[in-house]
């Protein structure tokens, strides 16, 4: 009747899992409890849960991505005093727990924090960058968006019902398969991955079909703001990558549920394959995460030097340079495995030429900056923080892409400070200067300055206390993953990172009250312009928030850095407003859909993780059923009427000519 | 300001191909799905492509288990190639029907291509219970692991085909020939015309090279 779940699958034994589980049970419970005796569920069910508004979804991605990284951060907390206290000892954790804790650790950050950050980001940004009203696929976006959160329940679950995959954050075989790992824990991983690897491939269709079909008249690709070209370059890589890991994936759980022989030792299996095919999916999988934070800085440097972005048209080339190169580069993953030295000297050339393309695109920051009014708002420091660190981190990216180089420093802590060092400095950095930069559009209020500061200073200064010791243990010969070790000469610098992470936990706290600062004083950072930091591209066109319709016109682009043409030109016409005809505008109807997906798609991916099978079958019939009923729709779009448009909008345009005329006066 | 200097000349012509080419602004609907369906069809083709290359690197660990040579059945293959390729043609006949709204040969072409779908999907099924009745089932050795799991994938997605295509004849009983329904015709047709590439991949990679002795 239940499979493989019984009473033992939870951990009573482990005071740690449980209690952190059940303290985040109580808060489940408390919020809902809250949320529904002050009866905001139908306000979350209309506005939100059901929402198909590609700027609420953007949102809800942000948000999951948000949770998610207090996540996976009191893992790493976990790890730094384990290790710092480890020292001919055992520590406080037990080794099958710690290596839960590892892969966790990399499980969550990459697909439940990094990934829907970025595409959380392009999701709010793009359609406004490009002029136009929502994605391609507006409902299928909140499919997208609810199969991630599916991912994360499963991860999540884990925790207080069976185990986690103790196999590192890509499950190697043979390790994961059945026969050294037998329990359910490498099953818990490789199901939230496929269910959320379906719902981030469907949002790399919808966003790759959106920027190259759904653009504002005028829009030509050479017209495009930055961060729309890395977004398409960055969906691009996802549309490619994410069906080999699909693929994979499947063939492992072949492999562990009906004794298949891809990736086993016997009958002929080949888990080098698996090596080739994973990292063919996840080298890629580094670029889809860190070209979308590249637009962000294109964008944010540009807008705070109060320049065009210097070199467009190279960075556009650079940007699908990497996105090409990107794919060329897999095997620099596993030099040590015996390819040979031919092939280990042609992957290693390839992985250093992508130093070229980024290096231009460092260069063309700098001379953005160059001869600019640079404004040192809390988004430009990130942005000039991430120049610094991600210089570090590809200078030691080329170190280890030489073959005998890597010979010395595989699996070793340096490669773990080179990682993080490029996907903190590169992708958090990013997106967190990206949170800065585009919440008022989101919710039209500014973030505290104040604590927007002491976030960024707290979390840089942490980033290199916790991580360049991590690159001194590994030239000192530490190896990664390491439960506890006996060698005096790295317990210094295990116990300056650990340092180092109480200090970034200070900057994870500042973020926290920035926001709960914020939204005490949003009537005080009430931003009414729509254009808070004087920008250049189309999302500042509109109101903050944006109206539903984004748009009551399409704008018509003439160039580059479209709005800030439109500044320029409706100052030379002395704001003089020819009257025009609004029209009805057709937008798509809510639909729970994604919701309901994501329902079944929990179920039967906790059916198959304990093989109960009725409820397999169950979830599958509920899957397709829902298929059908959504086929089934008559109604799928709404109308909002001309005047209703008008009124909107002729109410947006008054209170910005006030503003203007204001400062005109002053 | 350099700024300055772009706009107002629009840049129409910037190729001077003595014609404007300025961007006009989001493509149509129909555009856009098909398009969207495109993109789609081109990662599922990227996941296929993961299983060849399996089966490519797993063609011969047979674990003395048999060769491809020994197993597959040259005229049951012919036959199943046959129902495909003649069922992407009538899709294509049910397409056209669609298009001119002529609902007689729209069920009609449907019909025959959900028969041939299931003809086909019968031989898959049964080459597979023969081989797995003879021991010879995919955890027998590596090479029937990646024969079973590209082939299979082929069938899974023609058994999913084969449920659309009842699904879009149901709808266009109900509901007629509507311009959202048009369009999912149009992505169900693509979809059935990838698996037909597919499968003459399938067919020359696996049966044919596989089938030489």
């Amino acid at each position: 009747m239940l499979g493989k779940l019984d009473w033992s699958a939870i951990p009573f034994d482990q005071p740690i899992p449980l209690v952190a589980g059940g303290v985040v049970l109580v808060g489940i419970f408390a919020v809902l409890a809250w949320v529904v005796v002050k009866g905001h569920l139908p306000y979350l069910w209309h506005e939100w849960i059901t929402s198909v508004d590609h700027k609420r979804i953007g949102v809800m991605y942000m948000l999951l991505a948000s949770v998610m990284l207090l996540r996976g951060g009191s893992d790493a907390i976990m790890m730094r005093i384990q290790q710092a206290v480890s020292y001919q000892s055992q520590g406080y954790l037990p080794p099958e727990h710690y290596n839960q804790i590892f892969s966790a650790h990399g499980t969550i950050m990459i697909f439940f924090v990094a990934m829907p950050f970025v595409i959380g980001m392009m999701n709010l940004v793009v359609p406004l960058q490009l002029g136009v009203r929502d994605v391609a696929f507006p409902t299928l976006n909140s499919v997208g968006f609810w199969l991630t959160a599916t991912g994360a329940l499963l991860v999540n679950l884990s925790l207080v019902i069976g185990e986690f995959a103790r196999t590192g954050w890509l499950a190697f075989p043979p390790l994961s398969e059945l026969t050294y790992s037998p329990g359910v824990g490498v099953d818990y991983y490789a199901w939230s991955l496929q269910i959320s690897g379906v719902g981030t491939l469907v949002a790399g269709i919808n966003l790759v079909t959106t920027v190259l079909k759904l653009r504002t008249r005028g829009m030509s690709y050479l017209h495009m703001p930055m961060f729309c070209w890395t977004t398409l370059a960055s969906n691009l890589l996802i549309v490619a990558a994410f069906p080999i890991l699909t693929a994979t994936l499947a063939m492992l759980l072949l492999d562990r549920y009906l004794g298949f022989h891809f990736f086993t030792n016997e009958a002929g299996g080949n888990m080098m394959m698996f090596m080739n095919l994973i990292w063919a999916w996840g080298h890629p999988e580094v670029y889809i995460l860190v070209l979308p934070a590249f637009g962000i800085f294109s964008e944010v440097v540009s807008t705070f030097s109060g320049k065009p972005l210097f070199g467009y048209r190279s960075m556009v080339l650079a940007t699908m340079a990497i996105c090409v190169i990107s794919f060329m580069v897999w095997l620099h993953h596993f030099f040590t495995m015996g390819a040979g030295p031919d092939v280990n000297a042609i992957f290693g050339i390839a992985s250093m030429i992508i130093a070229v393309p980024t290096g231009v695109k460092i260069y063309n920051w700098l001379f953005t900056m160059y001869g600019g009014r640079i404004r040192f708002a809390t988004p430009m420091l990130w942005s000039v923080g991430f120049m610094v660190t991600f210089i570090i981190g590809g200078l030691t990216g080329v170190l280890v892409a030489v073959p005998p180089a890597d010979f010395m420093l595989h699996n070793s802590m340096f490669l773990v400070a080179h990682f993080h060092n490029v996907i903190i400095g590169g992708v958090l950095f990013g997106v967190f200067a990206g949170f800065e930069y585009w919440f008022p559009k989101a919710f039209g209020f500014r973030l505290d300055e104040r604590w927007g500061k002491a976030a960024f200073w707290f979390t840089f200064t942490g980033f290199y206390i916790t991580f360049m010791p991590l690159y001194i243990a590994g030239m000192l010969g530490m190896t990664r993953r390491l439960q506890h070790y006996d060698v005096a000469a790295w317990r210094p610098w295990m116990f300056w990172a650990a340092i180092g992470m109480a200090v970034l936990t200070i900057g994870v706290i500042c973020q926290v009250m920035q926001l709960v600062v914020s939204i005490r004083n949003r009537e005080q950072l009430r931003d009414r312009t729509g254009d808070p930091w004087d920008g250049r591209s189309l999302e500042w066109a509109t109101s903050s928030p944006p109206p539903v319709f984004n748009f009551a016109f399409y704008p018509d682009v003439r160039g580059e850095d479209a709005y800030w043409a439109q500044k320029l030109h409706a100052k030379q016409q002395q704001f003089e407003h020819e009257e025009v005809e609004y029209q009805d505008i057709e937008m798509p109807r809510n639909s729970p859909t994604g919701f309901v997906c994501a329902f079944f798609a929990s179920f039967m991916g906790f059916a198959l993780i304990w093989h109960i099978w009725w409820m397999v079958i169950l979830g599958g019939l509920g899957a397709f059923a829902t298929f059908v009923v959504f086929a089934w729709r008559d109604h799928d779009e709404y109308i909002i009427p001309a005047v209703e448009v008008a009124a909107i909008d002729r109410s947006n345009l008054e209170e910005r000519r006030n503003l203007v005329s204001m400062a005109g006066a002053v | 300001m350099a700024l300055t200097a772009t706009y107002g000349h629009a840049q129409a012509d910037p190729h001077h191909l003595g014609r404007a080419v300025e961007h006009l602004g989001p493509a149509p609907k129909r555009i856009v799905t098909a398009y969207g369906f495109w993109v789609f069809l081109l990662s599922d083709i990227v996941m296929f492509s993961c299983f060849f290359a399996a089966y490519a690197v797993l063609v011969g660990q047979t674990a003395d288990g048999p060769k491809g040579s020994e197993i597959f059945e040259q005229r049951n293959v012919a036959i199943e190639t046959v129902c495909l390729l003649l069922s992407s043609f009538t899709c294509g006949m049910a397409s056209i029907a669609a298009d001119v709204r002529n609902r007689f040969w729209f069920y009609l072409g449907m019909a025959v291509t959900c028969v041939l779908g299931l003809a086909f999907l019968t031989i898959e099924f049964r080459e597979f219970a023969d081989l797995v009745s003879r021991g010879y089932g995919p955890s027998r050795s590596a090479f029937l692991t990646a024969f079973f799991s590209l082939v299979g994938c082929h069938g899974l997605h023609v058994t999913a085909g084969v449920l659309w295509l009842l699904t879009m004849i149901a709808q266009v009983f109900a509901k007629g020939f509507r311009a959202d329904i048009l369009r999912r015709m149009m992505c169900f047709a693509l979809f059935w015309h990838a698996l037909d590439i597919i499968w003459v991949a399938v067919f020359s990679v696996v049966y044919l090279l596989g089938g030489a002795p």
